[in-house]
């Protein structure tokens, strides 16, 4: 199958000598939602925005391979890639409330997507705009297309801002904690409202979240990451049903489950904090937190395949 | 919209009553005033004919009310020094304070925003550095030094530009230039923190997401979200400017409000300072309102606060 996102050991470094990326390779194919989970600070917006060449100045970007549909990331120029970005690749943040421009309009911020990109008139690119806000399921788009952001509550902004990326019909979706700022039942909608679409417009959808609960409703694929690595990747029933990196195995008994986990007991945690990895660590980066840790999580971690479809960065025996 | 224009006019109206008072009483205070008038070889009857003559001798509160009705009638009384109505006075020098003060800004403006501008999209570069040190050189030298210094290059040495007067209209640039010196390093600075702000802020990121020019994101997205302090700064120094700008005048020999200020203030000619106070507090206000208008303009939230 050929991906519309190909990244092959994607390394991303700033200027302070933070590795925030090291080496994560990932694909999402057409129609397939690959959920990006890990904590904060483990590298998962980094990567992202590595992709869509976001990255503040400073940051250093290199990989094997970061393919997107037939181009050529690691190549593509500033203007090559302003080409792509809101055309066939689009983002949304996980800040509904800042990430639109308070001194414009909705329907100005909308339009001019569609007037940058394709020639279009305002005219036209307002009437896409309120189609499309109407499809996000936004009552009375004309009325929301003259309103301002500090007139719509976070809900409706993160509404705003999917319809936003959807103006040119992009191929590749990027949804950075997309609900993470909001309150649970928009959480509920806008989650329903990202699979809804992708269905209808075919989007690969990358997903970023920190939430297994999202990741077990929305993903076909899963990459959890560590400290900057991909720890454990695979098919969403394959790593959820049999759980083998001891990270993914501590995030997932961080879990109440209604029924299940006993009332009376402490919640699992996991010991410690993420170290600061700079640019001269080698070994697993989970071994200080790590229960099963021995002399060789210091060395060179082997990728092991657990089952057919699932990969694990672990020393242990996993036969 | 209304309501905010509203209440920021009758707060300006309510500063010009106040400084209306301040600008009458002050005059009072600096002395009698009759006595002033008549001079040193003035006799006590003259003294007494003179505070009679110009009402002098009726109660504060009594000479407060005439004046201010006469002023709000557009009547600012006569001078004595220059024995002529202060009205035509001031009509006869203001357009050169405000030719002189627009000029300043226009230049200061000019200059800053772009500078802060390319300073914030290379913060920390060698270039925003050379920009920083430039303004900081800019505020430290004083006015009356630069006024020289200029003249000398370009009024008498290349002999490009008038170095006194404004018979025609590039007398303004140096006395311009010179005006706007002052006002560059707080307008570059703020220019360009507003900048270095905006363009870390999400929305700036959503605009890059969206495959924006970077003109676009720059002049269109950033600038408007930086432009409030600037434009709230530059009313400020354009008051400044048209108040203030009395070393510019005499450096330059240009007969504006600023020179009549100082001149009415060391001859104790009453009915102008008080006139002028007038004026400049006006004028103050005026501005004032008018950038409030223009923030308004500017940032949708404030309409609606």
């Amino acid at each position: 199958m050929r991906h519309v996102l190909d990244i092959v050991n994607l390394r991303t470094g700033f200027a302070d000598g933070t590795e925030a990326v090291r080496g994560v390779s990932l694909q999402v194919a057409r129609g397939e939602t690959h959920c990006l989970v890990g904590e904060s600070g483990c590298g998962k917006s980094v990567t992202a925005l590595s992709v869509m060449n976001l990255l503040p100045r400073g940051a250093r970007r290199s990989a094997d391979v970061l393919r997107f549909q037939d181009h050529d990331l690691t190549r593509a120029s500033d203007r090559d890639m302003a080409r792509l970005r809101g055309v066939k690749m689009a983002m949304i943040f996980q800040e509904p409330m800042t990430s639109l421009n308070p001194a414009y309009t909705i329907g100005s911020q909308m339009a001019e997507v569609l007037e940058r990109h394709r020639g279009a008139s305002r005219a036209q690119a307002l009437e896409r705009a309120a189609m499309l806000l109407g499809r996000v399921g936004i009552t009375a788009p004309g009325m929301r297309l003259a309103q301002y952001p500090h007139q719509l509550s976070g809900g409706l902004r993160q509404r705003v801002m999917i319809a936003m990326a959807l103006m040119c019909e992009p191929e590749l979706l990027i949804a950075d904690e997309p609900t993470t700022a909001l309150d649970v039942t928009v959480q509920a909608q806008i989650l329903r409202l990202l699979q809804a679409l992708q269905a209808e417009f075919g989007l690969a959808l990358l997903l970023i979240t920190h939430d297994l609960g999202i990741v077990a409703r929305m993903a076909q694929r899963v990459s959890v990451m560590y400290a900057g690595e991909v720890v454990e990747s695979g098919s969403a029933e394959a790593v959820f049903a049999a759980p083998s990196h001891p990270y993914t195995q501590g995030l997932l008994a961080c879990i109440p489950v209604p029924g299940k986990t006993p009332r009376d007991e402490p919640l699992g945690s996991i010991p410690g904090t993420v170290p600061r990895i700079g640019r001269d660590f080698t070994g697993c980066a989970f071994r200080d937190r790590c229960g099963h840790a021995s002399n060789a999580c210091s060395g060179i971690i082997p990728r092991q395949d657990a089952a057919p479809d699932h990969a694990v960065l672990c020393t242990m025996d996993l036969a | 919209m209304l309501g905010f224009l509203f209440r920021r006019a009758v707060l300006a109206l309510l500063v010009c009553l106040t400084v209306l008072v301040v600008a009458f009483s002050l005059t009072r205070l600096s002395g009698d005033l009759a006595v002033s008038i008549g001079g040193p070889n003035a006799t006590s009857e003259d003294i007494a004919t003179i505070r009679k003559n110009y009402g002098l001798d009726r109660p504060l509160p009594v000479q407060f009310f005439d004046w201010a009705a006469n002023a709000a009638s557009g009547d600012l009384g006569r001078s004595y020094l220059y024995h002529a109505p202060v009205s035509g006075l001031i009509k006869e020098r203001l357009p050169i304070t405000l030719g002189l003060g627009l000029s300043g800004l226009a230049i200061a403006l000019l200059t800053a925003i772009p500078l802060g501008i390319v300073s914030a999209m290379r913060e920390g570069s060698v270039l925003d550095r050379a920009i920083g040190l430039v303004a900081l050189i800019g505020q430290a030298m004083p006015s009356f030094w630069l006024g020289l210094v200029l003249v000398i290059w370009f009024g008498l040495k290349l002999q490009w530009l008038p170095i006194s007067g404004v018979d025609t209209w590039d007398g303004f640039i140096l006395p311009g230039i010179v005006l706007a010196f002052s006002a560059i390093p707080a307008l570059l600075r703020l220019t360009r923190a507003g900048m270095i702000e905006a363009l870390s802020s999400d929305y700036i990121r959503t605009a890059r997401a969206k495959g924006l020019s970077t003109a676009s994101i720059v002049l269109k997205h950033a600038l408007r979200n930086a432009a409030m302090p600037v434009v709230s700064v530059a009313a400020v120094q354009l008051g400044f400017m048209l108040g203030g700008s009395i070393v510019i005048e005499t450096v330059f020999a240009l007969h504006g409000i600023g020179y009549l200020a100082w001149e009415s203030i060391s001859k104790n000619d009453f009915p102008v300072v008080q006139a002028v106070v007038l004026l400049l507090a006006m004028i103050y206000t005026g501005l004032t309102l008018l950038a409030d208008m223009m923030n308004a303009v500017l940032d949708p939230r404030l309409r609606a606060g």
